[in-house]
Parts: C-alpha cells; sequence; structure tokens
C-alpha cells in the first residue's frame, strides 16, 4: 500500500519493523515446531499451523482495520469487542427463531452499523472524547447482547451461517476470505478517493480541516459507522465459528488487541497518516505469537509474559527515538510511527495557515 | 426525592411485615412450616438460573416456604437481604456469596437473632467459623479426580491426554487439575502430554484444541482431551471434528459441569462423559436443616454434593430432562 506522500514510496522499507516482526516470529514458531509451515488439504479446506495464524488472527484483523481508520482521524473505539458481541447475539437469536441466512446477516450487520452511528454522533456532533464516548458502549453493549440472549450460550443450527465461520472459499477459509475482502473494499474506499485524505486531515488538524472545506462531522460518523460495521463481521464470524453466541466472552478484551495491531503497524494514536495493510500485520503479529505460545508447550501461566515480552521488542523496534540511533540507509524515511516533531502528514499544510 | 421516600417506605413496610410475622410466630409454629430466606448472587449464567429453580422444587417438595431474594451480583443486596430475613424472623438463612470476604457481621446479626446460615455452592473468609452452620458446596479436586478415574478405566490405564485447563489461577481450575493430576501419577500408563488454558469458553478451548492436534501429529499422538468445563470441550469436539477425526471414538472427550449442551454432543457420539457439578445445592441444606430442627443435631462444617458422572447411555433422557432447567 503506497501512502499518499510525495517522493518514491519506499513503503517495504518504512515496514520494515513490521514485515521484520512477523517474519522473526514465525520463524520462532518454525524453531519450536518444526510443522509450523506444513500445510495440507482436509476436507477441501487448507489445514496447517500457519492457515490457523490468519483464520484465528481474522477476527483481530477485521476489528483493526475498522480501529485503523477511526485511530487516524485521532479517536479510539473501546467499544468494539461489546459490538461484536451484539452482533453475535442478533444473530444467532434470530437463527434460532427461524429467520432466513439473508435476514441474519442484514440484521447482525445492521446492528453494527447502529452502534458505529451512535459512537460517531457522539463524537461527531455532540464532541465527546473517543475514548469516553465509545466506553459508554463498551459498557452497556454487553449488557444489551445479554439482553438479547437472556444470558445463556444460544446455540443454532444453520450451515449457511456456520459457513462463515468455519467454512471455505476455494480452500481458504472464509475468515480469511472475508477479511482480505473487507481490506480491499476499505483500502479502495480510503485511498481510490478523497476519503483517506480527508481522514488524516482531520486527525492531523478537526478545526483546520474544516476551514480548509473538509466536512468533518460526515468524515467521522463515517469511519465510526464503518469500525461498526467491521466490528459486526468480527462478530459473525466468532458466533459461526463456536455455532453459538457466547455473550459473556465473544470479543472481550479484543478491542484491545485491535489497538494494539494499529499501534504495531505504525499508525500513531495522535492521529494522521495510517496503514491499513501494516495494521493488519500488527494484527497477524499477534496471532502469530498466540498460536507460537499455544504450539510451544509452554505453561499457560507463562502466556501473557511471553507475549508481553515480545511485544515490547517489536515496538522497541519502531520507536524513532531508537531508530534514530541506528544506522540507516542515505536517503530513507524514518519508519511510520509516532511523530517526534510537529506531525507529518498531507495536512500540515493547511495546519499551519488556520492555526493561530 | 422519590427513592428516599419509596426507601423509607420500604422500611417501614419492612418492619411493619417484621412485627407482624414476629407477632404470628406462634402460628408458624402451629402450621409446622419452615421458613426459608435465600439470598442468591443472581442469574448469570444457565447454572445458576437452573439452582434457583432447584431450590423451588426442592422446596416444594419438602413442604418448605422459600423466600427467594436476587442480589443482582451486589453485596449489599446480599447483606440487605439477610438482614431482611433476620426482622422477618425466618426458620433459616441460605446464601450462595457473591464474595468470599465481609459477611461476619451480617451473619453475627443472624446468629444472635438464633438463626442457622447455610453457605450454598461457595465459600467465605471467616475466623469465626460458628457463624455459620454449614457449607454446601461441590468438592472439585473429586471432579478432577473422577473424570481421571472414568478414563483411566476406559483406556485400561494407557492414554495420552491433553488438558484444557480453565482460567489460570481460577480455583476451580486449580482444584479439577490436581483431583485429574492424583489419578495421573498413580496410573503409569497415563500422561498429559499438552495442557493450555482455554479459559472456560467455547472459542478458545475450539482455538487451543486446533493447535494440539497439529502439535501431536494432526491428533494421532492423542488418545483423549479433558477439558475443565463443558463448554470447552464443545468448542475441542468442533476442532477434532474440523480436523477429519471423529471426536468420542478418535479422541475421547471428557469433561466437568453437566450443562445440557454436552448432553446433546453425548446423545449424538461426540463426547464420552461429564462429572455434574450439581445445581441441587438446596437439597441437601433443607435436607441437614429439617433434621437439625428436629433434634437439634449440627451437621458437619461442609457437605459435599455429589459429583455423579454421566455417560451417553443416558444421555438423551438427561438432556430432556435439563434443556428447559437451565
Amino acid at each position: 500500500m503506497t501512502l499518499p506522500l510525495p517522493g518514491p514510496a519506499p513503503g517495504l522499507l518504512r515496514a520494515l519493523p513490521q514485515y521484520g516482526a512477523l517474519a522473526a516470529v514465525l520463524l520462532a514458531n518454525w524453531l519450536l515446531f518444526p510443522d509450523f509451515f506444513s500445510i495440507r488439504l482436509q476436507d477441501g479446506r487448507l489445514f496447517g499451523s500457519l492457515i490457523d495464524v490468519l483464520n484465528r488472527g481474522a477476527p483481530v484483523a477485521l476489528l483493526a482495520i475498522g480501529m485503523t481508520m477511526v485511530i487516524a482521524t485521532r479517536g479510539i473505539d473501546l467499544s468494539v469487542g461489546a459490538v461484536m458481541a451484539i452482533a453475535g447475539a442478533v444473530a444467532a437469536t434470530m437463527t434460532q427463531a427461524g429467520w432466513g441466512l439473508p435476514a441474519v446477516l442484514a440484521a447482525s450487520l445492521g446492528a453494527g452499523l447502529l452502534c458505529g452511528l451512535w459512537n460517531g454522533l457522539l463524537v461527531a456532533l455532540l464532541r465527546i472524547q473517543p475514548i469516553i464516548a465509545t466506553l459508554i458502549l463498551m459498557v452497556a453493549g454487553r449488557g444489551v447482547a445479554q439482553l438479547i440472549t437472556e444470558g445463556q450460550i444460544v446455540t443454532f443450527v444453520s450451515p449457511g451461517l456456520a459457513a462463515i465461520g468455519s467454512g471455505s472459499f476455494l480452500t481458504v477459509p472464509m475468515p480469511v476470505v472475508i477479511t482480505a475482502a473487507l481490506l480491499a473494499v476499505t483500502a479502495l474506499l480510503v485511498r481510490a478517493t478523497a476519503l483517506g485524505l480527508m481522514i488524516e486531515a482531520v486527525g492531523v488538524n478537526r478545526l483546520s480541516s474544516a476551514g480548509a472545506g473538509v466536512n468533518t462531522p460526515v468524515v467521522l460518523v463515517a469511519v465510526y459507522v464503518w469500525c461498526g460495521l467491521c466490528a459486526a463481521v468480527a462478530g459473525l464470524i466468532v458466533t459461526a465459528d463456536i455455532r453459538g453466541a457466547d455473550v459473556n466472552n465473544a470479543g472481550l478484551w479484543l478491542e484491545l488487541d485491535a489497538i494494539l495491531a494499529v499501534v504495531i503497524g505504525g499508525t500513531s494514536l495522535l492521529g494522521g497518516r495510517f496503514g491499513l495493510l501494516l495494521s493488519v500485520v500488527g494484527a497477524a503479529i499477534i496471532q502469530a505469537m498466540n498460536t507460537g505460545i499455544l504450539l510451544s508447550g509452554f505453561k499457560p501461566e507463562f502466556n501473557l509474559i511471553v507475549k508481553a515480552a515480545v511485544l515490547l521488542a517489536v515496538l522497541l523496534l519502531q520507536s524513532p527515538a531508537l531508530t534514530l540511533l541506528l544506522p540507516r540507509p542515505k536517503g530513507a524515511r524514518p519508519p511510520l510511527g509516532p511523530p517526534l516533531g510537529p506531525p507529518l502528514g498531507p495536512a500540515k499544510r493547511e495546519s499551519g495557515s488556520v492555526k493561530p | 426525592m422519590s427513592r428516599n421516600w419509596l426507601t423509607s417506605a420500604a422500611t417501614a413496610a419492612a418492619t411493619a411485615m417484621a412485627a407482624l410475622l414476629i407477632g404470628l410466630g406462634s402460628v408458624q409454629a402451629a402450621d409446622g412450616k419452615l421458613v426459608v430466606g435465600f439470598s442468591q448472587i443472581g442469574s448469570e449464567s444457565g447454572w445458576r438460573a437452573a439452582e434457583t429453580k432447584t431450590a423451588k422444587a426442592e422446596a416444594q417438595k419438602r413442604g418448605i416456604d422459600l423466600k427467594i431474594s436476587d442480589a443482582q451480583q451486589k453485596q449489599e443486596n446480599q447483606i440487605k437481604a439477610v438482614r431482611s430475613f433476620v426482622a422477618q424472623g425466618v426458620d433459616a438463612i441460605f446464601i450462595a456469596p457473591v464474595v468470599a470476604t465481609g459477611w461476619d457481621a451480617v451473619l453475627k446479626e443472624a446468629k444472635e437473632a438464633k438463626i442457622p446460615v447455610v453457605l450454598l455452592d461457595r465459600q467465605i473468609d471467616t475466623k469465626d467459623q460458628s457463624l455459620y452452620m454449614t457449607a454446601v458446596t461441590s468438592d472439585t479436586v473429586h471432579e478432577g479426580r473422577v473424570a481421571g478415574e472414568w478414563l483411566a478405566k476406559q483406556t485400561g490405564g494407557t492414554c495420552a491426554v491433553v488438558e484444557l485447563q480453565g482460567t489460570v489461577g481460577s480455583s476451580p481450575a486449580i482444584n479439577r487439575k490436581k483431583g485429574f493430576d492424583e489419578v495421573v501419577a498413580k496410573t503409569p500408563g497415563m500422561k498429559i502430554i499438552r495442557t493450555q488454558s482455554g479459559d472456560f469458553t467455547r472459542a478458545k478451548g475450539k482455538e487451543v484444541m486446533e493447535s494440539f492436534i497439529k502439535a501431536e501429529d494432526g491428533g494421532k499422538r492423542i488418545c483423549a482431551v479433558y477439558a475443565h468445563n463443558d463448554d470447552m470441550a464443545v468448542g475441542a469436539i468442533q476442532a477434532i471434528r474440523e480436523a477429519g477425526l471423529k471426536p468420542g471414538k478418535d479422541i475421547l472427550v471428557v469433561s466437568i459441569d453437566g450443562v445440557p449442551d454436552i448432553f446433546k454432543a453425548m446423545a449424538e457420539g461426540e463426547a464420552n462423559a461429564t462429572v455434574e457439578l450439581t445445581p441441587n445445592m438446596a437439597g441437601p441444606a433443607y435436607d441437614v436443616l429439617v433434621a437439625f430442627k428436629k433434634d437439634g443435631k449440627a451437621p458437619p462444617k461442609w457437605i459435599k454434593t455429589e459429583s455423579a458422572l454421566f455417560t451417553p447411555d443416558t444421555a438423551k433422557a438427561e438432556y430432556e430432562r435439563r434443556k428447559d432447567a437451565y
């Protein structure tokens, strides 16, 4: 993915920390478990540890896609885990009540859109700080989901819905296909139009981008709605996978994994320029680590410690302060990461002219 | 303001009712019906709802008048409920404590009013053991032991087991592992080849089982999976099936809890055994209470519920019996 920045786009070079980290984690997995890269066909579906990484990483990757957009506007969405639970609850209860697949999908995705709309209105129109605005739905959303399922794990029998979680398309697991498709659509929306530029502009300086003619409320509502939609898709996948809506646990704490994926991907929490594909790579790094820990045979007590240590290493690799100390190839850009000085990006020029 | 008014009105009503009940004390005795106040945590899970339902049914069976107060997961509500039961002069108070600490003061009030207290399903932390008459809970170590012994017997003592643990550090996870490990230790041919936490959830149970299968030669080296709860087992069953193996045959499945869905899986031949965590905590409590009221015999401090093992032969009937209770 190239960013709309002037000059040559040394995308790979700038993304070296991310791809390097992914390669390192995969290599470590291979060392711990030699069959890590072996893949075979099982019932017409690819089967192997590497496939597990992609398949199990899909929900967080989906969340990360939406979250990247939100974070690029200098916002954050804490409610995505709860929205997953709501979408799953809607899908499972409606399926159990005998509704057909199209209605179930429409209602479930619609619920996600509504949640996103709610967040977007709070942030864009009422100007509540995003972390607080989305905290409301994070807390209340799981309660809403529990109301829908009456606190039970609602199971269902529906081959169509189950296929979304554990089916396959041309031997590739369905969650991976869906994630790739949504990534492509999102990238097209933001990079083939001026939307991406506007999102970055709002993230750098909301006031000055408004002054430059960007309809900031619409941009903000749009990114939160999109984030809600991504979360609903993730919720559908998780629910379809276990053929039941487990609202107490579906998506629990995944908002944090999603934010982490975005940050690992190099998008700054301060808003501005963003990297969609790299956020997905960030999600893959997290899942490769999770799968590696499961394969390694470490005691479960070590899970979180190992995870934290690897993450620290990845983030250190990206630290602007540290990379400045390292020798850099001539002419290469600093890695995509939290800006050290004034924010970089296309909106820099405008921000100078409007600011007092 | 209106809330204050409501509270004072409620207090007045409760006081009036208490006075009335105390006044009617002799009538109660003549009637001979025991009155039990039950402070339930809430209805956060299917199991909890089943516990409440069973408590009602068992009370009806014995002709006991049961008053249930739903605390909605709050200890302060439970304390209020206990105080109101004391004021009403009930014959006994049952508490399913939401947390382990902070009960001393209110239990002292019950003790001074000479009302016996029975703890259901969970224990409390207190220095003064005389504050409650007895606690009816399951023995989670024993549950693990029952699961292990069934597996040892079923496989002739030779089995490579993968274990799906509960949430790291939670007491059922620690104890259910301990009980199972005891059996493994005394059975030379039995070995736990992999163990990981599945957080007591279906999704994590499935994910962990997927990697176990890959790590153990496509599942060929796994003889059985032992899950600390049924939900993880249900997830593991799906993982086994998606790996092209037959759950319940190629890999045996044994777990703990006895929720309806595992009986369904057993009826379909995909699970092999479950150890029940019975929702009938109140039944044994009523029995010791009746005995205590009759001849003043104090029960032991801990009454362990039966950890019954269920297998596929009764699964269909058990599923039908349970599906509405949970």
